[in-house]
């Protein structure tokens, strides 16, 4: 409507309604980016560690947050495209002796696949039973993976050998079990997804994805097609969850169906209601805090789960909008 | 033995599990239709209910049918207050949003198993049967026991359903279920109502634990598998239905029985969970259920 943008008021919201990050926040998420960097060199090797581990996972938690976050979809079977991711990359190299590149092309295909299939069928219903329905798939997919256990071995897992975690490029070829190259190889994933999202939420695709979480009987009525709308959501999220999986096989080596069970469909949303839901760094804020709330509570106590329930429920109680969703309400309305 | 008696051995334990199952998704499906609450937590009321059992029944000594009477009585009565305070501190301040609720039962099982794992230990333990006897049929000698468990688990299904449709408590459920709004406008104290569905809901799931742990051992981890039956259950059966629920248990309990005493239990598992699954999405009310209003 340009003519309309005349009036005081309109300007002012067509100026704010800007399809590309504003330069503030790219600065932050370039900072953020960097002091990653910068702690692969200073951080000592333990910590180290667990921040690759983070970096692979809070991909899973952003796939997730894309669905739940932005798409209000609460699915409790994320853990199946993050095991397709998983499996497809981890069966093709155990088994088929495939490189790197195309069994991590196969970690994508596989968790895409099952995201469309999934979403085409589970979009039908909403609310309650579509949680009840992905959880179910998400069971379906568990119990695959132990029906299958000449091949996946269920829950002892299989252990990629380290001669085939190999990066292959033309100019020479990087060892994914080395430290650095493993934290290095995550960041960039994290970084690749970061920056899609990023530009993502702000792009009309992301705007149209919040207003069907908001209302979508009025943007059906706008004329949009919410249902198409939802299902690229859920590919788009099963796509990062398996980015994250496939990277998580390759990186670390191990794949189980321990990875598939529920706790893995839970551990995303707990990650994202900590970190902020509907926020870009959210799920790593989200991600960090748990991995290190765990770790600390395990010194004292071998009751982790305890952690876990504690704080879930501490935080939908007292927190609902999670770390970066108080700071946003708080003091940084800008950001996204 | 011929197919025959192999059928029947099947169909018999098939009913056990229904009958139990029938307990449990009754709780299930009771919160759910009252409140609009998914209580994600109700596997872990009844491992609660089955370890609580196996404390009670070893506090007093003597025939093993006054610990059993003693854990039948008194399990579901404290699980009950758990559920209670858990609704009260928990659940009503969260305004009984669907999501939100979910999140919190899910935090509620984690807490549950945990304390259960700490406090009981990962062992499976036996609870003794009140009684030992053996009836001999041409082919086979069945567990009266067992038949017993089917017996009880109907009696109190008929009890749950005259509270329901003749009582003044049921009449105070149902009008709470049909319109909240409406009810509190008419002096109904919807919080406590909402308390007492949870509570009872929960002390179901306990009474059919209670009736299973002769026969299947308490361990910390039994609450999963019969918490998806039950989902099962209340999905094909229709939400809010108690003829529904009764239908769907008895088909779920009888063909879990038999597809897992021909077929791999994985696999069985798997199909049924799928079929489920399909069901939802083809006829989300359920094959017994009318439109949600």
């Amino acid at each position: 409507m340009p003519g309309r943008a005349e009036g005081g008021v309109t300007r002012a919201m067509a100026n704010r309604i800007k399809l590309t990050p504003s330069a503030k926040s790219l600065a932050l998420h370039a900072g953020v980016v960097l002091l990653l960097l910068a702690l692969n060199f200073l951080l000592p090797e333990y910590h180290r560690g667990v921040f690759a581990r983070v970096l692979v996972l809070a991909v899973f938690a952003m796939g997730y947050n894309l669905a739940f976050g932005y798409t209000g979809l609460l699915s409790l079977g994320h853990a199946m495209f993050f095991a397709a991711g998983l499996y497809g990359a981890g069966l093709t190299v155990y088994h088929l002796e495939w490189s790197v590149w195309p069994a991590f092309a196969a970690g994508l295909a596989a968790g895409t696949g099952l995201a469309l299939v999934v979403g085409f069928l589970a979009l039908r219903t909403t609310g309650v039973a579509f949680m009840i329905v992905t959880l179910m798939f998400a069971q379906v997919f568990y119990l695959t993976t132990l029906y299958f256990t000449t091949y996946t071995r269920g829950e002892e897992g299989l252990v990629l050998p380290q001669s085939s975690r190999v990066l292959a490029f033309p100019g020479g070829a990087l060892n994914l079990s080395d430290p650095s190259t493993r934290y290095l190889v995550a960041l960039t994933l994290f970084t690749l997804v970061l920056t899609v999202i990023l530009f993502l939420v702000r792009a009309p695709f992301g705007r149209s994805l919040v207003a069907i979480r908001e209302n979508d009987e009025r943007m059906r009525m706008l004329g949009y097609n919410v249902f198409a709308n939802k299902l690229a959501s859920v590919v788009l999220s099963g796509l990062f969850c398996a980015a994250s999986g496939a990277a998580y096989a390759v990186l670390f080596g191990y794949v189980g169906s321990g990875f598939a069970a529920i706790q893995y469909s839970i551990l995303p949303l707990l990650w994202v209601l900590v970190g902020g839901a509907a926020t870009t760094l959210g799920p790593l804020i989200g991600t960090l805090f748990m991995f290190y709330v765990i770790d600390t509570a395990s010194s004292y106590t071998t009751a982790h789960l305890l952690v876990v329930g504690l704080v879930l429920i501490g935080v939908i109680l007292f927190f609902p909008k999670g770390i970066a969703g108080t700071v946003r309400g708080r003091w940084l309305p800008w950001l996204p | 033995m011929a197919f025959g008696p192999y059928f029947l051995l099947a169909s018999l334990e098939g009913l056990v599990t229904a009958a139990v199952l029938s307990l449990m998704a009754l709780g299930l499906s009771l919160v759910f239709g009252v409140m609009r609450v998914v209580n994600v937590a109700h596997g872990e009321f009844y491992m609660l209910g089955a370890v609580l059992a196996w404390w009670f029944s070893t506090l007093v000594g003597g025939h093993p049918a006054v610990g059993f009477l003693l854990a039948l009585v008194l399990s579901p009565l404290v699980v009950a207050a758990i559920a209670f305070v858990a609704e009260r501190l928990v659940l009503s301040r969260l305004k009984y949003e669907p999501e939100a609720t979910i999140v919190a039962t899910i935090g509620l099982l984690y807490i549950v198993q945990q304390l259960a794992l700490t406090f009981y230990g990962p062992e499976a333990r036996p609870v003794e049967a009140p009684f030992n006897y053996r009836i001999s049929l041409p082919w086979f000698g069945y567990s009266a026991y067992k038949l017993a468990v089917i017996g009880f688990s109907i009696l109190m299904m008929i009890a749950t359903w005259f509270v329901l449709t003749r009582t003044k408590i049921g009449l105070v459920m149902r009008a709470t279920q049909f319109d909240r709004e409406t009810a509190q406008a008419f002096g109904i104290p919807v919080g406590r109502v909402y308390a007492g569905v949870f509570a009872l809901g929960a002390g179901l799931a306990a009474v059919a634990a209670v009736l299973i742990v002769p026969i299947q051992q308490a361990h910390y981890l039994m609450g999963h598998d019969p918490l998806l039956l039950s989902f099962i259950v209340v999905i094909i059966g229709g939400l809010g239905s108690l003829r529904g629920t009764v239908v769907a248990a008895v088909l779920i309990g009888l063909s879990d029985g038999i597809i897992s005493m021909f077929f791999s239990p994985t696999l069985a598992k798997m199909l049924a969970t799928l079929a489920v699954a399909m069901v939802l999405v083809f006829r989300p009310q359920g094959l017994f259920g009318t439109v949600a209003r």
